[in-house]
């Protein structure tokens, strides 16, 4: 079973009395355990598709299929809890909530997943360890770097362990070897973890570290590289 | 980790604009707690005060209260006694009573014909032992103004009046006034000009020697059948009665005078009795008790009850003046507070709307958001309400303790001004939730607005 398949999904936004198309007629099937990423230039839709798979924006046409489950239909409570579970996030910007720890921020997706404190501490420990952040934890935010934060938000992306994470141009505020770091840590995760990872990029380190490239050009996917299915 | 903790570092995070939020709302809570507790002490020091004269309630005839009061044989209540001993001997009412008294009140006119001059008063006659009892009725626990009575014990011919009778009386001696002059000596035309009958006893009086230190006065009133009856009474006192127009026709005697002066040899009356409660709460329970001891024993007596707001209107106005200020001050007070914590919050929601995002991304409910502001706008209003309660009865301390006073208008002495923060618990819970009530209001807009943020337009805000 595909963790996503998007059947001609479309999606139009409305700017003022214009309707600009953001995506049309997509299909796409995303692999289980791969690192997919979604290319191309700004203003593609690449974001848009992403928010798409990711259930936090739904689409005017077409049928999205996410773990097992078609969400365009699930009220907004159901959605929400269904991300929780399902679903990990990295951003750009790396999102951390600024007034909670390193480990606390990792644990937020847990509270919210109803798991159990013991076994919250248990996972926090093992994820901080994992991302290299260990002696970190107590840390705010603002006292971490860019490449830290980073890595702060893959280990809460994984923490409730979903089968889908997505990162929305995860390198695009870094330095080139601290991006390759986080590309290479994200990778690492993905294998032992077993997890599918959907980015949106136009870095060539992440292209190169991914599976399978989907083109996106004006709404529309354009050509899909290196694909196993 | 949970909601509170959220919310309260949240708070924290911009500690100058919670601040700024926490001391609005710590001025108006303690701006309301004041003026209510001013309005507090104002009200129930009116309430021990007619309490104290005029007791919880009164028994009178049917028609004396609204028609009555300057005709007191034709509303007297000829078995009193036996009413008094039935009131104080039913055991479901002797546990709730303080005391229970007869009363005369009479109208007439007091004269000194040795200064020439006379007014009219009106007289109240009272057993002053048991008035002195009800003067110390405190159930409020207020700064109480009343002072016993010096007729108990002295003789019946002595009265107590009001200061302004004293002055019209040319009582100097009872008035520490220098202004106060002794009247005129009389005149052959003065005796001329009154009616024969009174000229009489005017000669009567004139021939009989006054006692030096003592303030001879004569009462004229009508008796049950019309005519006229002359008393002779000796001024112990003359009493501030707080109320100038009160003040200047009261009079206080013993009731036997009273009757003997009205009922003459016949028997006597009374128009009034007074039952004091020892809680004014007590008042519903009693008065059924009454109207059934009434209905079972003393129908053909035709009486009614009735309770001391119904007495003193005065209590009813005061209290409902009082009470639009408070709620025209509290209210402009609130309108305050909810645009101060609306605007804070607004402004959080502003700021942190990426953030919004991210916690709905990550599967926080719109519940879930719209719980958060409301729980930093319920924390900025219990940490507001406690500083405000804190600092509201430090400065209710301060003002209790520094002696200002204050004449109101219409009243012949000053009363001590006074603030009951502390003492009055409804208040104090009142406003609390009040302004915790204003605090969730103001921040239910901007929470909601917060839940209702559309995810991927808010992520757009990092």
């Amino acid at each position: 079973m595909h963790p996503v398949s998007l059947h001609q999904v479309g999606k139009t936004y409305r700017l003022g009395a214009v309707d600009v198309p953001a995506l049309s007629d997509i299909t796409l099937d995303i692999h289980q355990g791969a690192f997919t990423v979604l290319s191309g230039p700004s203003g593609s839709g690449k974001t848009t598709l992403l928010n798409l798979i990711g259930c936090i924006d739904m689409p005017d046409r077409g049928k999205i299929t996410v773990a097992g489950r078609q969400v365009q239909s699930m009220p907004d409570d159901a959605l929400s809890d269904f991300r929780a579970r399902h679903i990990g996030f990295i951003f750009q910007n790396f999102n951390l909530i600024p007034v909670l720890s390193a480990r606390e921020n990792v644990e937020y997706p847990l509270v919210l997943a109803g798991v159990a404190a013991p076994e919250r501490r248990k996972r926090v420990e093992a994820l901080m360890d994992a991302v290299g952040l260990s002696d970190r934890q107590r840390n705010l935010p603002a006292q971490l770097s860019g490449g830290q934060r980073q890595r702060v938000a893959i280990a809460r992306a994984l923490a409730t362990a979903p089968p889908l994470v997505l990162a929305d141009e995860p390198t695009a505020n870094l330095d080139s070897h601290t991006g390759a770091e986080i590309i290479a840590l994200m990778r690492r995760m993905q294998r032992e973890q077993d997890v599918s990872f959907v980015f949106s990029s136009h870095d060539p380190q992440v292209h190169a570290a991914a599976d399978e490239i989907i083109f996106i050009r004006d709404g529309r996917i354009t050509g899909i590289e290196g694909g196993r299915a | 980790m949970n909601t509170v903790s959220l919310a309260l570092r949240n708070l924290l995070r911009n500690r100058r604009r919670s601040l700024t939020t926490l001391l609005a709302m710590m001025v108006g809570l303690v701006a309301i707690l004041l003026f209510g507790g001013y309005r507090s002490n104002i009200i129930y020091g009116t309430q021990t005060g007619f309490v104290q004269q005029t007791g919880h309630l009164q028994v009178q005839r049917r028609g004396y209260f609204l028609d009555g009061g300057d005709n007191p044989t034709a509303y007297g209540i000829a078995n009193y006694p036996q009413l008094i001993e039935r009131i104080r001997q039913d055991p479901e009412l002797a546990p709730m009573l303080a005391v229970v008294t007869p009363t005369l009140q009479l109208g007439g006119i007091a004269g000194n014909f040795a200064a020439g001059v006379s007014r009219s008063v009106m007289a109240i006659g009272l057993i002053p032992e048991d008035r002195n009892r009800m003067y110390q009725w405190n159930d409020l626990g207020v700064v109480s103004y009343a002072k016993p009575l010096p007729l108990a014990g002295a003789a019946e011919d002595t009265v107590i009046v009001g200061t302004g009778v004293a002055r019209r009386l040319n009582l100097c001696a009872l008035l520490d006034a220098p202004d106060c002059r002794p009247g005129r000596a009389h005149t052959a035309s003065d005796g001329a000009a009154l009616p024969d009958d009174i000229a009489a006893l005017t000669a009567v009086e004139k021939a009989s020697p006054q006692p030096a230190g003592e303030n001879r006065i004569e009462m004229l009133a009508a008796t049950a059948r019309g005519a006229p009856n002359v008393a002779s009474l000796n001024v112990i006192k003359a009493n501030n009665m707080g109320i100038k127009a009160l003040d200047d026709v009261y009079m206080v005697m013993h009731l036997a005078q009273a009757q003997r002066l009205i009922f003459g040899t016949a028997t006597p009356q009374v128009t009034a009795i007074l039952v004091q409660l020892h809680h004014t709460w007590q008042i519903p329970a009693a008065r059924a008790r009454l109207n059934a001891l009434l209905a079972e024993h003393f129908k053909e007596a035709d009486l009614e009850i009735l309770d001391f707001e119904t007495l003193n209107p005065m209590y009813r106005q005061t209290n409902e003046f009082m009470g639009s200020m408070f709620s025209f001050i509290a209210l402009l007070i609130g309108v305050i507070v909810l645009f101060t914590i609306g605007n804070t919050m607004s402004t959080a929601v502003v700021e942190r709307t990426a953030e919004i995002g991210t916690l709905r991304a990550m599967g926080l409910r719109r519940a879930g958001i719209r719980r958060l502001f409301v729980c930093e706008a319920l924390l900025l209003g219990l940490a507001g309400s406690a500083l405000g309660v804190l600092c509201a009865l430090i400065i209710a301390y301060a003002i209790n303790h520094s002696g200002w006073s204050w004449t109101p208008p219409g009243y012949s002495y000053a009363y001590l001004i006074l603030v009951r923060v502390g003492q009055d618990l409804p208040l104090l819970v009142g406003s609390v939730l009040g302004m915790l009530g204003v605090t969730l209001l103001s921040a239910w807009w901007p929470a909601r607005r917060a839940a209702k943020l559309v995810i991927v337009d808010a992520l757009r805000h990092a």
